[in-house]
């Protein structure tokens, strides 16, 4: 695996205006993969992606490009390209123009710079739109003619800032499926950055989720979801009831008064562990025949399922269920092994409870976040 | 309601539309009125005809103005780029400095300027002081130049630095990431960007430059005449109004033309065209 690696971040640590924003973190990334730096505002996602592309010189640590350091090396230079949030269009430059822009920077002949253009306008379905003026695009088609922009190049690696966060959900859906066939197609690493963990799930081969400056864990999207390193990682990456349990022994975990069997080994006797398990995994059943009683305070009708708040002994879990269950109906839940995730206790322990002030919490997620200048 | 909101928006508009009427209109229709008559007040072409006596007055007006905005430009663009990349409050600091100068009335700036240059001033002074041989600096075209540099150099560089410091940021870091050093993004993205600016700040030091007649007459100790300088002397000295408003007529055209042009380089929005 070792030749493949394309980027390598080595002990970076980034302070900017007196705040720590990234600290001793390392990351490689290989060629030609899809790679998503997910977290919260803040939490030092984009500033990684501004260091690769050169817009920032890390304070300690050193950039790696196929084993070479760039550390010292220019934007311009470098071979990557960058979608900004916004997309930095030139407005006093028409599509074509503002896609040839590279091209023509790079000396390529005309004929050569109209080709490369007419393929990128083709590639995201602008074929008709080469003398428009950008500003008089929907944000969905300046999107792709800022994509069409950076391909153009030819750049190694594309790094993308939340290149999605301004449009609806509708387009920002079908923009997802586009990037990832066109990453695909052309063959060219991806370094996402994105809040949205849904869009990290869907699109990544590789998942980074960052906090505070730190990478919390790295793995594919179906190993971030199931085995989530600590409770900030099961907490923001979908939904998740975090208890606290002790691990009796190799598989097997005692939480809210009950013991269960897990898949989970290599604990210490009794030591105390954080136990995630995800809403969809509970399975409901009468009350007598119920591993745990509970009583439903909310339900919600989701579509694809109802999504009920359920009151175990004072602590409130989130349980999904195909099944109609009425607001102060008592039922019984059975946790199956493999729905039972057990993690060791981190700094993060205790940070996140159970879904009391859900409704807020919701509330807040759903809220798109704003860009000013919008 | 609607016609009501009408009336009130008409009437809010009226004081604005007197006022130019009184003070912008009538004065350029007396301008013409006196431009095509004698003194009699009879319709006469003689003062058109007369005109041809002034191009050359009227050439070396033209041609000082463009050097001084020439110069004007070349100092206050970088200048302006400059202060667009500084921390706020320098540059709030730096714009009020930059404009102190014009709280002193400029008669007196002008003589300042006077007081330095001329043969036993203060320049020639320190000059000998170090033994050198003194300069010939007033009355010589360049320090007239200077003295419409020094004056309007301002409004050059506001203009210039309030679209500078609007130019998005990231459209440079576009520009960096695509494979352009700092030049090429200077000539390929700031520039371009910043023509409405350009094309105002041009506007507001060639226009007063062209009309101007006092600096002229002080930098040059009355010696090199602009066309200001004819139409104050035709008003002033020969109480010749009509000779005086046929050059002020060509000189509006001549204005008016040269704004026409720049405002070609920007739309309503203030944003470019080309």
């Amino acid at each position: 695996m070792k030749q493949n690696r394309l980027i390598d971040l080595r002990n970076i640590s980034v302070r900017l205006g007196g705040t720590q924003v990234l600290r001793d973190m390392s990351l490689y990334i290989r060629d030609k993969e899809f790679i998503t730096l997910l977290g919260p505002s803040g939490c030092g996602k984009t500033t990684t992606l501004r260091l690769i592309a050169g817009f920032l010189q890390p304070d300690a640590g050193d950039i790696l490009f196929n084993g070479k350091s760039v550390k010292s090396m220019p934007a311009h230079k470098r071979q990557v390209c960058t979608i900004f949030q916004r997309y930095a269009l030139f407005p006093h430059l028409n599509v074509a123009d503002n896609i040839a822009f590279g091209l023509r920077l790079q000396k390529k002949s005309k004929a050569e710079i109209a080709k490369t253009v007419d393929e990128m306008l083709s590639l995201v379905n602008l074929k008709s739109f080469a003398d428009r003026a950008v500003a008089s695009l929907s944000g969905g088609q300046q999107q792709r003619v800022a994509i069409a922009r950076a391909l153009a190049v030819k750049p190694q690696v594309l790094l993308l800032d939340e290149p999605l966060g301004a449009l609806d959900l509708k387009l920002r859906k079908d923009m997802q499926l586009e990037l990832k066939k066109i990453q695909r197609r052309m063959g060219v690493t991806f370094v996402y950055v994105t809040h949205d963990q849904e869009e990290a799930l869907s699109m990544s081969d590789t998942v980074v989720v960052m906090d505070g400056g730190k990478i919390q864990q790295i793995g594919t999207p179906i190993d971030i979801y199931n085995e989530p390193k600590n409770a900030f990682v099961a907490d923001f990456i979908g939904e998740s009831n975090i208890v606290d349990g002790a691990m009796l022994s190799d598989c097997r975990v005692r939480f809210s008064g009950q013991e269960f069997v897990c898949l989970d080994k290599g604990f210490a006797k009794d030591e105390s562990v954080d136990v995630v398990v995800r809403p969809e995994d509970v399975v409901v059943v009468a009350p007598e025949k119920g591993m745990l009683r509970g009583k439903v305070t909310t339900n919600t009708f989701k579509g694809v399922h109802f999504e009920m708040i359920v009151d175990i002994g004072g602590f409130l879990w989130m349980i999904q269920t195909t099944d109609y269950h009425p607001v102060g109906a008592v039922i019984g839940l059975v946790t199956p092994p493999d729905a039972i995730h057990v993690m060791k206790k981190s700094e993060y322990s205790g940070m996140f409870g159970d879904y009391t002030c859900f409704t807020e919490e919701y509330y807040e997620l759903s809220e798109p976040e704003k860009e000013d200048g919008q | 309601m609607r016609t009501l909101s009408d009336t009130a928006r008409r009437m809010l508009s009226a004081p604005y539309l007197v006022w130019s009427i009184l003070f912008i209109v009538a004065p350029m229709i007396f301008v013409a009125y006196y431009a095509f008559t004698d003194k009699s007040g009879a319709f006469s072409l003689a003062n058109i005809q007369a005109l041809p006596d002034y191009a050359n007055v009227f050439g070396r007006s033209v041609w000082y103005s463009v050097i001084a905005t020439l110069i004007c430009f070349i100092i206050a663009y970088p200048l302006a780029l400059c202060l667009a990349g500084m921390r706020e409050n320098t540059q709030r600091t730096l714009i009020m400095l930059i404009m102190l100068p014009m709280w002193m009335s400029f008669l007196i700036r002008t003589y300042a300027w006077l007081c330095l240059l001329q043969d036993n001033g203060i320049i020639n002074g320190w000059l000998e002081k170090i033994h050198l041989s003194s300069l010939h600096m007033i009355n010589t075209p360049g320090a007239v130049i200077l003295g419409m540099v020094y004056n309007y150099l301002p409004y050059m560089i506001v203009p210039l630095y309030n679209v500078l410091s609007k130019v998005d940021k990231s459209l440079l870091e576009a520009s960096h990431d695509l494979g352009a050093n700092g030049a090429q993004s200077l000539l390929r993205v700031t520039l371009p960007l910043s023509l409405p600016g350009i094309a105002s700040g041009i506007t507001m030091v060639f226009v007063p430059s062209i009309s101007t007649f006092y600096i002229s007459q002080k930098m040059s100790t009355g010696n090199i005449s602009m066309i200001g300088d004819v139409i104050e002397q035709q008003f002033q000295s020969y109480y010749n109004y009509n000779m005086g408003a046929a050059i002020s007529l060509v000189l509006m055209i001549a204005i008016l033309v040269s704004m026409m042009v720049m405002r070609r380089f920007t739309d309503n929005n203030g944003e470019v065209v080309v």
